[in-house]
């Protein structure tokens, strides 16, 4: 486990002078903000050494999620973009990658099982790394941003079942924050080839695997079928959710038939009922919006 | 199933040693814990490793009234991995961080608690996990995540001694519940991710004075030494960190061992480097090496062999069989510790022939790549650490297994003290299906399956049987279910709301049959209405 930097807390107030304690504070507060402040800038920026040092760092515990060249692999994000979610300064990476971000899969450094954890150097040896191969200046959406967000609240009906910033529909996952998470290539991969890699849903506190947007069709005891998204299941139960948004609660045994599917229940958005144009208008809608 | 009068004998017997004998766990006790099923002595409840329960009162014709009789929540997070003892009606159990506690079996109620002051820079690989105690005359023992060995009394939970096997900040940890043997305390070390040299070590239980270390990786002029290459010995890995099995006949300890280091990476270790991936058997009283067989050889996927290693008497014939994590499953003779039998329980790709003793022989394609290749198991293997159970009555050896199939990249990487040390990433390849698992019965005499069960996702939880006919599991959706031993069909099964990383076992109070597992953060035990 990585320990951030120590506050001193021996200071025992009821048998120390009244201005031994002053004394005191004053020299907890000095240390506590040298200390902060040292945790602020990355010692090795821009060594090419700890950048190589940080690359195996970032395969053995980062790759895992975020792809062997930081690009984004099948549940974390793009991370050579210049604009994170959840900050890009030295220091927000760096309280990032030791604590997490809560309600996601990213988990507190050493936590995972998935390598050992982290020192504090080695840290910064992946925050170097990541500096090496992010792509220097934000990039310029190449599309129109605000006919982005007509088509995808009009023509394209992507809200029909994608929300973002809390207007949309639900059968889909959330887009608000997909444009800061990944790459354009893969955003406009999922929306050509839904099916190719279905997006991730929930995932439980201890379990190792999200579940993922499967499609699945069930024939009722009654024998009334439903096809929807799946929300959750076990070996018993069933929770999804229908193309009206209805959620169906399930015991698999009294079910007549249960068929599960990893053909996305989202249509294909060929370049016939979306042009490469419009698609980039989206993404550039998708990139503007989501920003902390 | 009808209760046989046998079954009655037992629960009777039951009753009459709770009172007779309380606290008095001796070594004659550990020896003969069949006499004695209403209580579970050691981590696999016997030193067989079957994992097997003689109670019958819950069955195949009950078991659907089974109900949650009481819940100890530890408030801890983390995976829960031990599998608790229960002597006499007092339940001793670990949790994350060392933790140790001692309840009322019947109400769950605590008695003690117990949790070591860890420093903070420990370095555990996996989590911050334990998986139990090892219990003898009026002390239960403990490996920490510092590397120490100590004592509770086992009354009162306080520390009797505390001994360090060795520096922590070198990467060594203990988290495996330790196997008492006569008067010895035996346990194994993990750390193969940051280039430790494992041991298994013995301590008196008396004193805790270090009896004997068996070091896994042979220094120079020992046998084995010349499996590898140049220094390379100094950081080879090969820990130890799951609990052995005991063949009292011939007062050998049968002890798996883990991973070369670094554990993806094989440049610069040319050779077989025993003794990773391998069981060794040991003379109990000393030591010394018997004899070892090499499962994985020059290993470069991260498949320890820990797992356990189940003894097997049919007649003439003392076999040893094993689930391994590369996806065979093995059966070798004890006596001579030859292998019998090798055969895939799941999909592998690394392997397509066998040498002339009939083990599997590594295809070149499989050695992994700085750009990645895609290799049948992954990391996780096809079964890890997880207990498997044997039923002698069925002939089955059930254990949870993994269809997962993992791109293994090397990271070149220096050896720094008490750093990690992988040489190696592995992630999901980039498949359309997902991952799953099955809890597999498989057939002893062909090693064949006889069938599975199927899980939505892969499940670490071990396996118990019963003389009720039942197996019991838990699984990553967080279910602990019993099925019929015989055909696989789930029977019953409660939503315990985590996942389940530990291995279910069995006991028995006032004539009372439970069944217990670890699932999320609290240990649960079941019983009839």
């Amino acid at each position: 486990m990585n320990s951030p930097a120590k506050i001193p807390s021996d200071v025992k107030a009821p048998v120390v002078p009244g201005i031994l304690i002053r004394v005191a504070a004053l020299v907890c507060v000095l240390v506590t903000a040298t200390a902060l402040l040292g945790q602020d800038k990355n010692p090795f920026a821009g060594d090419a050494g700890a950048a190589k040092l940080g690359e195996f760092q970032f395969r053995i515990n980062c790759a895992f999620c975020h792809g062997l060249g930081a690009r984004g692999g099948g549940r974390g994000p793009d991370l050579t973009r210049a604009r994170k979610r959840d900050g890009n300064s030295d220091a927000e990476m760096f309280t990032t990658i030791n604590q997490g971000v809560p309600g996601t899969a990213m988990p507190p450094n050493g936590t995972t099982g998935q390598g050992v954890g982290m020192t504090e150097e080695e840290v910064w040896q992946v925050i170097t790394y990541i500096r090496s191969v992010q792509v220097k200046a934000p990039p310029q959406p190449a599309g129109d941003a605000v006919h982005g967000k007509q088509l995808f609240y009009g023509d394209a009906n992507c809200s029909g079942c994608h929300m973002v910033e809390g207007k949309g529909g639900r059968l889909g996952p959330d887009l608000t924050a997909v444009g800061m998470a990944r790459a354009t290539d893969a955003i406009v991969d999922s929306v050509r080839n839904p099916s190719r890699r279905l997006a991730p849903g929930l995932l439980e506190a201890t379990k190792e695997f999200p579940q993922e947007y499967e499609t699945v069709t069930v024939v009722t005891a009654k024998g009334t079928e439903i096809k929807g998204v799946t929300m959750n299941e076990d070996n018993f139960s069933l929770q999804m959710m229908d193309a009206s948004e209805q959620i169906h609660l399930f015991d698999k045994v009294a079910l007549r038939s249960i068929k599960k599917s990893r053909t996305s229940m989202m249509p294909i958005y060929g370049p016939a009922l979306l042009s490469d144009h419009d698609l980039q208008d989206i993404v550039a809608y998708l990139q503007s919006v989501g920003g902390k | 199933m009808r209760r046989t009068i046998q079954g009655w004998l037992v629960l009777l017997a039951a009753s009459s040693i709770a009172l007779s004998t309380w606290g008095q766990v001796t070594s004659a006790r550990l020896l003969n814990s069949a006499k004695e099923p209403q209580n579970w002595l050691t981590y696999s409840g016997d030193y067989a490793g079957h994992r097997f329960s003689a109670l019958d009162q819950i069955n195949k014709e009950n078991v659907r009234s089974l109900v949650a009789k009481w819940v100890y929540q530890t408030g801890a997070t983390g995976k829960f991995e031990t599998t608790p003892l229960v002597v006499d009606g007092i339940l001793y159990g670990t949790g994350t961080d060392n933790r140790a506690f001692a309840l009322d079996a019947r109400s769950g109620r605590p008695i003690w608690l117990y949790q070591r002051q860890l420093p903070t820079d420990i370095r555990p690989c996996c989590g911050r996990v334990n998986r139990g105690v090892a219990i003898l005359e009026n002390k239960v023992f403990m490996g920490t995540l510092d590397a120490h060995v100590i004592a509770l009394d086992a009354k009162t939970g306080s520390v009797v001694w505390d001994v360090a096997a060795v520096d922590y900040k070198m990467g060594y940890s203990f988290t495996l519940a330790p196997l008492v043997v006569k008067n010895l305390v035996v346990l194994g070390v993990s750390g193969g991710e940051y280039g430790v040299r494992g041991f298994i070590d013995a301590y008196n239980a008396e004193t805790g004075e270090r009896k004997w270390r068996f070091y896994t990786v042979p220094g120079p002029g020992e046998p084995g030494h010349e499996t590898w290459e140049g220094d390379s010995w100094k950081v080879g890995g090969a820990p130890a960190w799951i609990t052995g099995t005991y063949d009292a006949a011939k007062n050998e300890l049968l002890w798996p061992t883990g991973n070369p280091a670094p554990s993806n990476r094989g440049e610069g270790r040319a050779g077989d480097n025993l003794y990773s991936n391998s069981l060794l058997a040991l003379d109990a009283d000393t030591g010394k090496l018997k004899w070892s067989f090499q499962f994985t050889r020059h290993d470069e996927h991260d498949w320890d062999s820990t797992q356990i290693p189940v003894m097997i008497d049919q007649g003439e014939k003392h076999l040893i069989a094993q689930a391994n994590r590369n996806g065979y499953f093995y059966v070798l003779d004890r006596t001579t510790g030859k292998l019998i039998l090798a055969n895939p329980f799941g999909k592998v790709t690394w392997s397509n022939s066998k040498d002339a003793e009939g083990r599997p022989v590594a295809v070149k394609e499989s050695t992994p790549t700085l750009e990645g290749r895609r290799v049948c198991p992954g990391a996780a293997g096809v079964t890890n650490w997880e207990s498997p159970t044997f039923d002698s009555q069925t002939g089955l050896f059930y254990v949870n297994a993994r269809e997962q199939c993992d791109m293994f990249s090397t990271a070149p990487q220096p050896y720094e003290a008490g750093h990690a040390y992988y040489g190696s990433a592995y992630f999901p390849a980039d498949d359309t299906e997902p991952f799953w698992g099955a809890l597999r019965a498989i057939d002893l005499a062909s090693g064949r399956l006889k069938w599975e069960f199927r899980y939505p996702s892969p499940s670490w939880s071990g396996v118990l049987s019963t003389a009720g006919g039942l197996v019991f599991t838990g699984d990553s959706e967080g279910n602990f279910v019993a099925l019929d031993a015989a055909s696989g069909k789930a029977l019953w099964h409660f939503q315990t709301g985590g996942a389940a990383y530990a291995a279910p076992m069995a006991f028995a109070i006032d004539g009372k049959q439970y069944v217990a597992i670890a699932a999320g953060s609290s240990l649960y035990a079941f019983g009839l209405p």
